[in-house]
Formats: structure tokens, C-alpha cells, sequence
């Protein structure tokens, strides 16, 4: 299959440039190759969703775009800035612009709803004031509940998140996010431990909250009907390869199919 | 019929190499016992010493209450030491145990030089720390205080810096994703995470540090210890055993108070 040097260029409404820009990106660790000359581009305001099998490289791929490890060959350049080429304390910055929702949620269980959504401000501030809800200044704490309130959850502010139900750990999660204030939002499989009622809701929550605020977002996902959706341009990775760039609105379901470990109905 | 599975041999084959460490093994624990353990001459001839109407264990009872005001203080002061060198072996136990964890460690050689320096803390008994510490400050409880910190370091580095190792990695990538600072990680969710093993490790440092600080006394770094060695080196052994039982009521005191406080808090 033949590819443009940068798929996804010509399609999807873009608003502006392109916020992210994936150039013949290779990574292996030590042994096979687990992404292999990827190259793609996602524009402001899109979401832009990555599909593949176990093992594909999706995973990876999204953690060589904030190099919570490093690539092995290639270019990353992501908000007007090239990733590769920062120093710890430029890095620290950068990741501050970007949110991720993570597939486990990654909240720390003995804290309330209230101090891990705050927890978010740490893109922005340092200092005892950010590490605890009781100690954050008034404006933070205001603004951490806003976060709450717009993932419906104000009301379990104190709360221990370990008392939560999976759903609404992950909407915790994404308030999170939100607290962080992102220009740009990576999701790995933000449904994958959830069943399938919550798995949408947290989806169709993240995709709205994302075009609220004209953020773009990058999914990864492992269910075909949210690929089809909440994205608006697709991307396939077989085997650490780009073999599928295609807009959602034009996309096959059956041929999107092949990308998924299971069938889905 | 069906097929019967023969049984295993009973015994394993075991090569030269297993036999001679199996010999070696055996043969160390035979000197060890024949050149240091008692002999049964010995046991026998100290037994019916203990138990004469004349004998240490006769002179004990009844324990000798007269003096129950000052070893009461001296009690006192005993656990103000135990506290003292617990709370401050635990507060600086806490930046030895990040710097030695893989994760949180600056860089690989501060993480060993920690290691070593908890390692070295922990091996070195607290007698030894009390005598040292005596040559530094002098006689009385700051050398205690200083050599149950140094202790507790070694104790709790030890056990702090396990605990973070094993803490869930997820909250802590998810910080470090963001761009939060090595300080924020570690405050955010490392220690959130770790505060149940954390308490329970500093509730067994306290009643480590309050059985270590009766002893110390021996070596003349205060506390109860320096009464209880003047009461045998005098042969007022009905009074030894009053601060002996006062000792043992505190001890106990401490772990009951500590076990319900780990059941409250974990």
C-alpha cells in the first residue's frame, strides 16, 4: 500500500496547521521493530483516532509522542515544537501542554476525587499547594471542582476514588486532564476495562468535552462502533506499519474490522 | 484396569556439589555449638546456683518496690528517648529511602552510596551506636536519642524504600506525563500509596526503639538501662527485678498501643 509522506493531510475538518506531525517514526526495543517509518499528521481541532491489533504499536506510538520513551529513528514535531530534541526540564513543559487519559485510570486510589483532579494543576504549578486539596489556594480548588462538575461527578469531590465504580474513576480521570488545561489530548484505550454502557459514556464525554474546548484528540481505541463514533479520521497500524488513513465519514466498517483483535458487532 | 502411574522416588538425586555443602553446612553448626554452647557439667552446676536458697533467683523475689517513684521516671525518660530517636530516625529515614529506590533516585550513584548508608546504619547493632555516640556527646540519653535514630534509619530506609519500589507505577507515570516535578510525584502519589506500609513500618520502629532504648542504659546512654546495670552490680537483684517487670509492662504497653493504632489507621 502506498502512502503519502504525511497521511492525513487533505482531510478532516481542519481548523488550522497541523498540531502534530509524525515523521518516518521507528522504534524497536533491542529486538523487533514495534513502529517502523510511521509518518502522520493530526490537525487542530480533529480527532484522530489509532487503530490496530495487540501488539500493532499503538501504545507505544502515543508514548514516543510525549517520549515516555524514546524513538529509535524519526521526527516528532507537536505543538510547534520538536519533541526529540528537548532537554528534561523543556520536556517537563511541553508534557504540561499535552493531557492524557490513560486506559487504567492511573488515579492514586487513597486520595478523593477532589485531590487527584487537582493533581492536574501540577502542569502548571509546583509546590506543597499543588500535592493536596486542603492546601491549594482557593481559585485551584474552585477550579478543580468546575473540572469535577463537568464530568458530573462535583458531588463526589471527597470521596476516596478506590470507592468509585470504573466509569466513574475514568471520568475522574479525565477532569484530571481537564485541570491540567491541555492544547491536545492522547487517549489510550480509555474504554478498555470499562463495560460497555460506562465504555461509551466515558467516550462520548471526552469527544464532547474535546470539541467544547476545541481541543484535539488522539485516541487509541479497541472497539470498532466508538472508532466509528467519536473520530473523524481513522489511522490502522499492522505490525508497527501505517497500512489504513482514511476519514471516518468515508470509512468501511468491514475493512476497519481486520484492525480488531475481536469482531465487533 | 486402568493404567497405574508408578510413585516418584522418594528421595531426589542430588549431585557432589549439594552433598559437600550439605557436610559443610552440618559441620559448621557442630563446632559452632561444640566450642561456644554451654556443656551439660556447666548447665547443671548454674542451675542449682540460680535455684540455692542463697542464689540470684532467690534474691529477687520479692521484688523491691521502694524505689517504684524513680524507676517510674526513669521509665519515663526511657520511652522520651525511644520517641525522640524513633521520630527522628523516621523523619530522616525518608529522604535515605527515596534516594535509594530505583525510580525516585536521582541518579545511580546516590541510589547505591543510599543503599550502602542504610545497609551500613541497620548493621552496625544499637549498642555499638551508643557507644560511639557517648565518645561524641558523653554519658546520658542524647547518645541514646542519636543512636536509636541512626538505627531507625537503618530499619526504617529499609522498609520505606521497599515500599515505594512496590507502590503502583501508574499514578506516578500519570504525574510525570503531565510534566509534574520529581517532588510532586513523590508527595502526590508515592506517599499517598505507601501510607499504610509506612505507618506500620514507623509503629515498628517505635516499639523497636523503646525495647533498644531500655538496653542502651547498660552502656551508660540513659534511661532505665543505667539503673537496672547499677541494681546487678550492686546485687540488689530484688530491685532489678521490679525495674525488669516496669520494663516489660511498657514494652507490652507500647506494642498493645501500637497494634491497636495499626488496626485503626490500615
Amino acid at each position: 500500500m502506498n502512502l503519502p509522506q504525511f497521511v492525513g493531510t487533505t482531510a478532516g475538518p481542519a481548523l488550522a496547521g497541523p498540531v502534530l506531525l509524525v515523521s518516518d517514526l521507528s522504534k524497536s526495543y533491542g529486538g523487533p521493530v514495534v513502529l517502523r517509518g510511521v509518518s502522520f499528521a493530526a490537525f487542530s481541532g480533529i480527532s484522530l483516532a489509532i487503530i490496530g491489533a495487540n501488539g500493532s504499536g499503538k501504545s507505544t506510538l502515543l508514548k514516543c509522542l510525549i517520549r515516555l520513551t524514546d524513538p529509535s529513528s524519526g521526527k516528532i514535531e507537536m505543538l510547534g515544537q520538536s519533541v526529540g530534541d528537548m532537554g528534561a526540564r523543556a520536556l517537563r513543559q511541553f508534557r504540561s501542554r499535552v493531557g492524557v487519559v490513560w486506559q487504567k485510570h492511573n488515579l492514586v486510589p487513597r486520595l478523593s476525587a477532589l485531590s487527584n483532579v487537582l493533581h492536574g494543576v501540577q502542569a502548571r504549578m509546583s509546590g506543597p499547594r499543588s500535592w493536596w486539596q486542603w492546601a491549594a489556594p482557593a481559585e485551584v480548588r474552585a477550579e478543580a471542582m468546575a473540572c469535577l462538575a463537568r464530568v458530573g461527578l462535583a458531588d463526589k469531590a471527597l470521596q476516596r476514588v478506590d470507592s468509585l465504580s470504573g466509569g466513574q474513576q475514568q471520568r475522574v480521570a479525565i477532569a484530571r486532564m481537564l485541570m491540567q488545561r491541555p492544547e491536545l489530548v492522547l487517549a489510550d484505550e480509555p474504554d478498555a476495562s470499562l463495560d460497555p454502557q460506562s465504555g461509551e459514556d466515558v467516550m462520548r464525554l471526552l469527544s464532547d468535552l474535546a470539541r467544547q474546548d476545541g481541543l484535539t484528540l488522539i485516541i487509541i481505541s479497541h472497539r470498532l462502533e466508538h472508532t466509528l463514533a467519536f473520530s473523524d479520521r481513522i489511522i490502522g497500524l499492522s505490525g508497527g506499519v501505517i497500512t489504513l488513513d482514511v476519514a471516518t465519514s468515508q470509512a468501511d466498517p468491514a475493512m476497519l474490522r481486520r484492525f480488531f483483535d475481536k469482531p465487533t458487532e | 484396569m486402568p493404567q497405574v502411574t508408578p510413585a516418584p522416588p522418594r528421595f531426589q538425586h542430588r549431585s557432589i556439589a549439594e552433598y559437600v555443602a550439605i557436610i559443610v553446612v552440618l559441620a559448621l553448626v557442630l563446632t559452632s555449638v561444640m566450642n561456644t554452647a554451654p556443656s551439660l557439667d556447666k548447665l547443671q552446676r548454674g542451675t542449682a546456683r540460680l535455684f540455692a536458697p542463697s542464689g540470684f533467683l532467690m534474691q529477687m523475689f520479692p521484688p523491691d518496690f521502694s524505689r517504684v517513684e524513680h524507676i517510674t521516671w526513669k521509665l519515663v525518660e526511657t520511652l522520651q528517648m525511644a520517641v525522640a530517636g524513633a521520630a527522628l530516625g523516621l523523619v530522616f529515614a525518608v529522604p535515605f529511602a527515596i534516594l535509594a529506590t530505583d525510580r525516585l533516585s536521582p541518579h545511580p550513584v546516590i541510589k547505591i552510596a543510599a543503599r550502602g548508608i542504610i545497609a551500613f546504619f541497620r548493621t552496625v547493632p544499637d549498642l555499638v551506636w551508643a557507644i560511639f555516640f557517648i565518645i561524641v556527646v558523653g554519658l546520658g540519653p542524647a547518645a541514646g536519642v542519636l543512636a536509636l535514630m541512626i538505627d531507625k534509619i537503618g530499619f526504617a530506609g529499609r522498609f520505606f524504600a521497599e515500599a515505594m519500589e512496590e507502590a503502583d507505577t501508574g499514578p506516578q507515570d500519570a504525574l510525570r506525563a503531565i510534566g509534574a516535578s520529581r517532588m510532586g510525584i513523590i508527595f502526590s502519589a508515592v506517599f499517598p500509596a505507601c501510607l499504610p506500609s509506612f505507618t506500620a513500618t514507623s509503629l515498628f520502629a517505635l516499639e523497636k526503639s523503646v525495647r533498644g532504648s531500655a538496653a542502651l542504659g547498660l552502656v551508660g546512654a540513659g534511661g532505665i538501662g543505667v539503673d537496672l546495670k547499677v541494681a546487678f552490680d550492686l546485687f540488689n537483684y530484688d530491685e532489678a527485678l521490679t525495674i525488669i517487670l516496669m520494663m516489660l509492662v511498657l514494652v507490652v504497653a507500647v506494642e498493645q498501643g501500637s497494634s491497636w493504632i495499626r488496626s485503626k489507621l490500615i
